[in-house]
């Protein structure tokens, strides 16, 4: 049968998001997506430091596209909260897919999309680390 | 229990309790195939012939003109591959040329495309200003002398916008005589007026068409059954090869119930079209003035030219498929032109030919209203809209 409908979790968390909104001075952010496209994802973080380990002790999205693209960002913010930063990296967009208990092919993108917006956010973090370090 | 409210009639309707009626007997006790003279195929027949005649009726045709196709893109399939074929088969020599539109059905669009990728027909499409009327000195314009079909929608069913079919079907009266006296091809006129049959003057001598496509779920007949008017001296080649049926043009045993269905639509149609157009517009302008009320959101199609029933707009900074998720967990249906409901990655291609930047396009809504519109209806949609708007641009990131 050809996927064409939203599991139960999709619905859910498109009713519901999770970790919705922004957060104020984040130590990481990304927007990736493309309006032409219909779907822009936003990701902020806040990383804090435990046992010398660095980690998502914060993370907030906002998201303008259809329901797909509006689970994926909810269920992958919950999936890393609280993650070690090299755990977080490891997180796929297969991982989102499975999180959300399947998605309509046509929407399969939508999930790359959120890994996508994670793995920048992260990258945007180190960078902004890099410098401030370079600064001191 | 939760409000349920319907606005989705351009997608489809309910089967009527009267069409219904009409058509139940012919499931359980006149079943006869109407190829066959004894009483039972007799019973079929004449059923089949009076809802012929009153699908004629409706349109100002003769009854002969009149052919039962499953549905309206069948019709379309048939008037499209049908007269390009015949023409070819009569010893047309150039390469047949159509000119139709952007902003067509699917069925329009894929059956021209498929004439073209077997290099049957060269296609010219025509783009619309930003309501979505096509231009007459457009089409006077692609005229060339081996064209042969000009094919244009009555009424656009993602907007609702009229075209003016009475017009071009004069324009083309002038030139076919010119063309007449200069030996040149016929060019012939198909219209789809699928969403049209309800609301709207169908007289096909009026409209000036020779082919005329519709469906009989939009106006209360059951999905599969939709019928192709054929003006007189129009020649089309069967696309179903078979028994004979429907005048040669469309082989397999009669559907006789859906056909009866079908034609007590129209009939009803005829009866109720004009108190009920006016009731229905009542409840769509009072649904389109307040729509407006909520900041950038945008009417899309034309303000005055449009069916009673289609109030189509675009919410900006929105996805469609969020804002018809987010209503039909209120108990609303509506329908939406973004590339998330459509399946594909694009956006409406009415919208983008009405000139609709892609990134708007995402944010299309269609609400479509029926025999069972109530007033009550439109305020609860008017109530709870406007929250799931500001509830879904609150989730939005700001660019």
């Amino acid at each position: 049968m050809i996927n064409s409908l939203y599991s139960k979790k999709v619905l859910a968390h498109f009713k519901n998001p999770k970790n919705m909104g922004k957060l104020k001075n984040p130590d990481g952010v990304s927007t990736v997506g493309n309006p032409v496209c219909g779907d822009v994802m936003r990701i902020y973080l806040k990383i804090g430091v435990k046992d010398k380990k660095e980690y998502i002790k914060d993370i907030k999205f906002q998201t303008l596209g259809c329901a797909a693209a509006i689970a994926t960002s909810s269920i992958i913010t919950q999936m890393v909260k609280g993650k070690l930063i090299v755990d977080a990296l490891k997180i796929k967009k297969k991982d989102v897919v499975q999180a959300l208990g399947g998605l309509p092919t046509v929407k399969l993108h939508c999930s790359l999309l959120a890994a996508e917006a994670l793995a920048k956010a992260i990258k945007d973090y180190k960078v902004k680390k890099g410098k401030n370090e370079q600064n001191n | 229990m939760m409000k349920k409210v319907y606005l989705d009639y351009a997608a489809t309707s309910p089967v009527d309790p009267a069409v219904f009626q009409a058509m139940k007997p012919y499931f359980l006790k006149f079943f006869g195939n109407a190829s066959e003279p004894h009483s039972w195929g007799v019973e079929a027949k004449k059923a089949v012939e009076k809802a012929r005649s009153q699908v004629a009726e409706l349109l100002n045709a003769k009854a002969e003109e009149i052919i039962f196709t499953s549905c309206a893109t069948e019709a379309i399939n048939l008037a499209h591959k049908g007269l390009i074929e015949a023409l070819k088969l009569s010893g047309f020599k150039a390469r047949p040329h159509i000119i139709t539109t952007l902003i067509e059905h699917k069925a329009v669009l894929e059956a021209c495309h498929h004439l073209k990728q077997l290099k049957l027909a060269k296609i010219t499409y025509l783009s619309v200003d930003k309501y979505g009327l096509v231009d007459l000195k457009d089409i006077k314009k692609a005229i060339r002398p081996e064209t042969v079909l000009i094919s244009i929608m009555l009424v656009n069913n993602e907007v609702g916008t009229i075209e003016p079919l009475e017009k071009i079907g004069l324009m083309l009266k002038t030139v076919n005589a010119l063309r007449k006296k200069q030996k040149l091809q016929k060019i012939y006129f198909h219209t789809d007026a699928t969403q049209a049959i309800q609301y709207l003057d169908c007289n096909v001598d009026k409209l000036g068409v020779d082919l005329l496509s519709l469906t009989g779920h939009k106006f209360y007949a059951p999905k599969g059954i939709g019928a192709l008017f054929i003006r007189q001296n129009t020649l089309l080649t069967r696309q179903q090869d078979g028994g004979g049926q429907e005048n040669n043009l469309r082989s397999g045993t009669e559907n006789v119930p859906y056909i009866v269905a079908l034609g007590k639509a129209c009939q009803l149609v005829k009866e109720n079209k004009r108190k009920e157009g006016k009731r229905i517009a009542g409840l769509k302008n009072r649904l389109i003035t307040q729509v407006l009320k909520i900041p950038q959101v945008k009417l899309t199609g034309h303000p005055d030219k449009r069916v009673p029933h289609i109030a189509s707009f675009v919410v900006l900074g929105v996805e469609g498929e969020a804002m018809l998720l987010y209503l039909n967990d209120q108990g609303v249906a509506v329908s939406s032109g973004s590339a998330c409901t459509s399946g594909e990655l694009k956006p409406s291609h009415v919208l983008l030919a009405m000139g609709i930047k892609p990134e708007i396009a995402h944010g299309s809504l269609r609400f479509s209203l029926g025999k069972d519109t109530s007033k009550d209806d439109i305020d609860y949609l008017i109530k709870i809209f406007p929250p799931i708007v500001k509830k879904l641009r609150q989730m939005a990131p700001k660019l």
